[in-house]
């Protein structure tokens, strides 16, 4: 059964069952392995996704209900070399272990999307969705400022 | 820092139940052993790599899973061989002994072992380099002069870079590692510096990096459906069926390894199961709802955790099954106490939830093996897989991965065996990816432990004597892996009558092993708790019992070593971290508030101290938040990559806080909780503000990986106590009544 996705600004055609979670096509299929596996119930975040600028999990999302849709991993996040949001990622020194952190970093940006200064209780409300194993959570808080930081300083928008 | 062989064997058969010993008897860890930390035998050339335009490359020689060791490592490296840290490029090394020495992660051992030897391989090849230049200049080395890379000779005004050099050293010999001298510290520039780590950027943007994403060409990818009672064997499974699903390559009754006993080894062999081989991971998996296997059930099928309790109640009312240490007489100083306190603790089972799930990736061609893995161990994996495929020696490649977290669960390399036999099996590269049931229904537990407590207390409110009973898992004679107690953690020593004995003489089926500081990680919530208790009842200040404690003379025989990084505690530096913590709380000027308190613990562990101070409030449903913690560490000096060292103390901390909560149970031998809606992690809302303090003291600096991890778990229960006036004695939370907000 053929199914067109468009993923970071490409078009896909693939052959895959309807029901294939969209985390499988992205990592095996489109080999694009930096949306990450960790629960495959929509309970850690690792697989966070943008699918028409909302933050998605892509583990529970069957890829035939995105096919009209833009899909953006952690691989097209950014424009330029870097987005704002990885920039204060590396910045701030938030990874660990790292293997949340694409999802964090999709969250956050989806968040800084709509909401350009976001108060502590929103970032708790949008970032508690993700689990970091490895205990950044007061490192993320530092770098979802520092990336409001900066994307101010860049004239807001994504 | 010079352990002898005996002192450590010594030592590591009490440290959490004969896991440090394991690890050591390993071949490369025999070795080690013998040679004491500050001499591993490893090939110094092959830790650094200088191209023609003199970029450099350090290899870190110990797997990474995000406690920052491979920027540490090579920071070390860098600094004595005095390059600029922003040409340095770092690679995993190989798992490779013979070149690499003792590459391991754990124990918290990263800093202390390699401390003095990597510093000493820059600066040996800095001699080399500064040898070369001279040889070319035709003056004296000691004219010589390096920074940034390149070699000065001040006279002549003339100068070389490394890049320049480097054809040449080809001849030379590299300065035996003994001989060189180290630089001043006063003049490092890497060292104390805080450097982000090297893999940010593949890490911010997506890169392939960890175990899960690796992919030779023509992979299979393979899930192995297990039985759900640990050890059970494959009666019959429809494979002819299963194996005619779109995408699935083979499915296959893999027999195993695996020998079954009451005390199981940390890597037991290849567990039975069925095998399903498929194109990509999501057809394998999906496969699994197809597959239909009649099990024959694991030995533990009897075994629910509500049994355990019922027998470790029972074992608290007999005598001691050993008894692990004992000085003074225990019953007169009960009889002459003011006040005799009692009380029952535990702690259960947990997971370690890596949060990138086991799985290991091997290809074998031609007689020749080459694995991927995320191991904690490289030199296990070479062991463990040349038993199920017969390949050893220099046809073993192993590519040490980055990993998503590890806390102990990579010591067990189950996938690694998997993906090997697997590979040999079917002539093709095989990835083995566990799904996230299969990770947390088949890990190597952190064992549970009751512990009964009885102490005394003088008429002055003095600690005069103190009996610990502590019950936990085996045959009666051998203790499950990590199921042991410490003889040396405080007070013990310090009280004048101490007795600790041991019933071990429950069965068990399932695997345990170590999670992120072993025996501490449940032993310090008991110990400090009871001190707390103690203080109440005495009606002094916990911080002023417990320093009061330190300052008496420890009992002779209690093997004290106070500044031996493996030994047991230095009364001194406790002592620090407590002040420490209490000034950075306030602690002497904390309020009275219904549903609001404070509450103290300290631990040594793997050589670093650490106090620990949290604030709580309670509400009426019983909720806990976790307002602040304040967190003093005495890892010695100097702080090699702060801003790491705090990430790492932040990390270790959320996790205490994170374990306060879980559990795993058995019902019928069956683990009841599969993912993460059953196992509440610590998330971003619930996280406290967290202040971290580093007490610099003049000691060689030892590890951080953990020692930062017990002391909040008590700190947070004594708290609790302070803000309610109820004891938690039993964990997890809920199982006392509370849970987090
Ligand atoms: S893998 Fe999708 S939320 Fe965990
Ligand atoms: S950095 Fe390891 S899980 Fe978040």
């Amino acid at each position: 059964m053929a199914i067109t996705v468009k993923v970071n600004q490409q078009l896909h055609t693939l052959d895959v069952p309807g029901d294939t979670p969209l985390l499988w096509v992205l990592r095996d299929v489109l080999g694009l392995k930096g949306t990450k596996y960790g629960c495959g119930i929509a309970m850690c975040g690792a697989c966070t996704v943008h699918v028409n600028g909302q933050a998605v999990r892509s583990c529970i999302t069957p890829v035939s209900s995105v096919e009209k849709a833009e899909i953006t991993t952690i691989e097209g996040l950014a424009e330029t070399e870097i987005h704002p949001v990885q920039q204060a990622w590396e910045e701030m020194d938030v990874p660990q272990c790292g293997y949340c952190q694409a999802g964090q970093i999709m969250t956050a940006s989806a968040l800084l999307a709509k909401t350009a200064q976001p108060t502590e209780a929103e970032i708790n409300v949008a970032m508690s969705g993700n689990l970091c194993r490895c205990g950044t959570y007061p490192r993320i808080r530092e770098a979802v400022h520092r990336a409001a930081e900066l994307l101010s300083a860049k004239g807001g928008g994504l | 820092m010079n352990l002898t062989r005996r002192s450590f064997l010594k030592i590591s058969a009490v440290a959490g139940g004969g896991f440090l010993l394991g690890l050591y008897e390993s071949q490369v860890g025999v070795a080690q052993a013998r040679g004491g930390f500050a001499a591993p035998p490893i090939e110094p050339r092959a830790f650094v790599k200088i191209a023609p335009d003199g970029k450099v490359t350090i290899l870190a020689k110990n797997p990474e899973a995000g406690q920052g060791v491979k920027t540490m490592l090579p920071m070390l490296i860098a600094e004595e061989l005095d390059v600029d840290w922003k040409d340095v490029k770092v690679e995993l090394a190989e798992g490779e002994a013979k070149l690499y020495g003792f590459q391991f992660l754990g124990g918290s051992t990263s800093t202390p072992m390699n401390w003095d030897p990597l510093r000493r391989v820059g600066a040996a090849w800095r001699q080399m380099l500064v040898t070369a230049a001279a040889d070319t200049w035709g003056v004296p080395a000691s004219e010589c002069e390096t920074s940034a890379g390149r070699v000065h000779h001040a006279a002549s005004g003339r100068t070389l870079g490394y890049g320049e050099l480097v054809a040449k050293t080809a001849s030379l010999t590299l300065p035996a590692l003994d001989s060189v001298k180290l630089k001043d510290p006063a003049r490092y520039t890497i060292i104390g510096a805080s450097r982000s780590g090297v893999d940010n950027r593949a890490i911010v943007t997506g890169r392939p990096l960890f175990g899960i994403d690796v992919e030779p060409a023509g992979v299979l990818h393979a899930v192995v459906v297990k039985c759900p009672v640990f050890g059970g064997t494959v009666k019959t499974a429809n494979t002819g069926e299963v194996e005619k699903l779109p995408g699935v390559w083979k499915v296959m009754v893999v027999a195993g390894t695996l020998t079954n006993d009451t005390v199981l080894p940390l890597n037991p062999g290849l567990e039975p199961g069925v095998a399903i081989l498929a194109e990509t991971w999501w057809q394998a998996q999906a496969a699994r709802a197809s597959l239909k296997v009649e099990w024959s059930l694991g030995p533990g099928v009897k075994q629910s955790s509500a049994n355990f309790e019922q027998r470790a109640n029972a074992a608290l009312k007999q005598p001691f099954g050993q008894v692990v240490g004992a000085y003074g007489n225990v019953d007169a100083a009960l009889d002459g106490a003011t006040k005799v306190l009692e009380a029952v603790y535990s702690y259960p089972f947990l997971p370690h939830n890596t949060l990138e799930p086991q799985g290991s990736t091997a290809s074998y061609k031609d007689g020749k093996l080459e694995i991927w893995s995320t191991t904690q161990d490289p030199a296990a994996v070479r062991r463990l897989t040349a038993r199920v495929t017969g390949i050893s020696g220099p046809d073993v490649t192993i590519h040490m991965v980055r990993a998503g977290g590890a806390f102990g669960r990579r010591y067990v390399n189950d996938t690694d065996v998997e993906a090997a036999w697997l590979s040999k099996q079917v002539g093709r590269p095989v990835k083995v990816t566990w799904s996230r049931e299969d990770d947390m229904t088949h890990d190597s537990y952190r064992p549970a432990g009751t512990i009964g407590l009885k102490a005394g207390l003088d008429a002055q409110g003095r600690v005069v004597a103190w009996r610990e009973h502590f019950v936990t898992f085996g045959d009666g004679k051998r203790t499950i892996l990590n199921g042991g107690i410490e003889l040396h953690d405080f007070p013990a020593g310090y009280v004048p009558a101490f007795q600790l004995g041991m019933s071990n003489s429950i069965p068990l089926s399932i695997r345990t092993g170590p999670l992120r500081a072993p025996g501490a990680n449940g032993q310090a919530f008991v110990l400090q708790s009871f001190l707390d208790e103690l203080a109440f009842a005495a009606g002094r200040d916990p911080l002023d019992l417990q320093l009061e404690l330190l300052s008496r003379v420890p009992a002779a025989g209690f093997n004290f070593q106070p500044h031996n990084p493996f030994g047991s505690t230095d009364p001194e530096r406790l002592r620090g971290v407590l002040e420490t913590v209490a000034e950075m709380s306030d602690w002497r000027k904390r309020g009275k508030e219904q549903g609001r308190g404070m509450g103290i613990a300290a631990v040594f562990y793997h050589g670093s101290y650490f106090a620990e101070v949290a604030e709580v409030s309670v509400d009426a449903q019983s909720r806990i938040t976790v307002r602040q913690i304040w967190a003093a560490g005495d890892m010695g000096s100097p702080v090699i990559n702060p801003r790491e060292a705090e990430n790492q103390a932040f990390g270790g901390i959320i996790d205490g806080l994170s374990q306060m909560d879980q559990e795993i149970t058995l019902a019928n031998g069956v683990v009841q909780q599969e993912n993460f809606d059953k196992q509440p992690l610590m998330r971003m809302s619930q996280t406290p503000k967290i202040e971290v303090r580093f007490c610099k003291t003049e000691f060689p600096p030892s590890g951080l990986g953990e020692p930062m991890l017990p002391p909040v778990i008590p700190a947070v229960t004594n708290a609790v106590f302070a803000a309610t006036g109820r004891r938690i004695r039993t964990l997890p939370l809920r199982r006392s009544g509370f849970s987090f907000a």
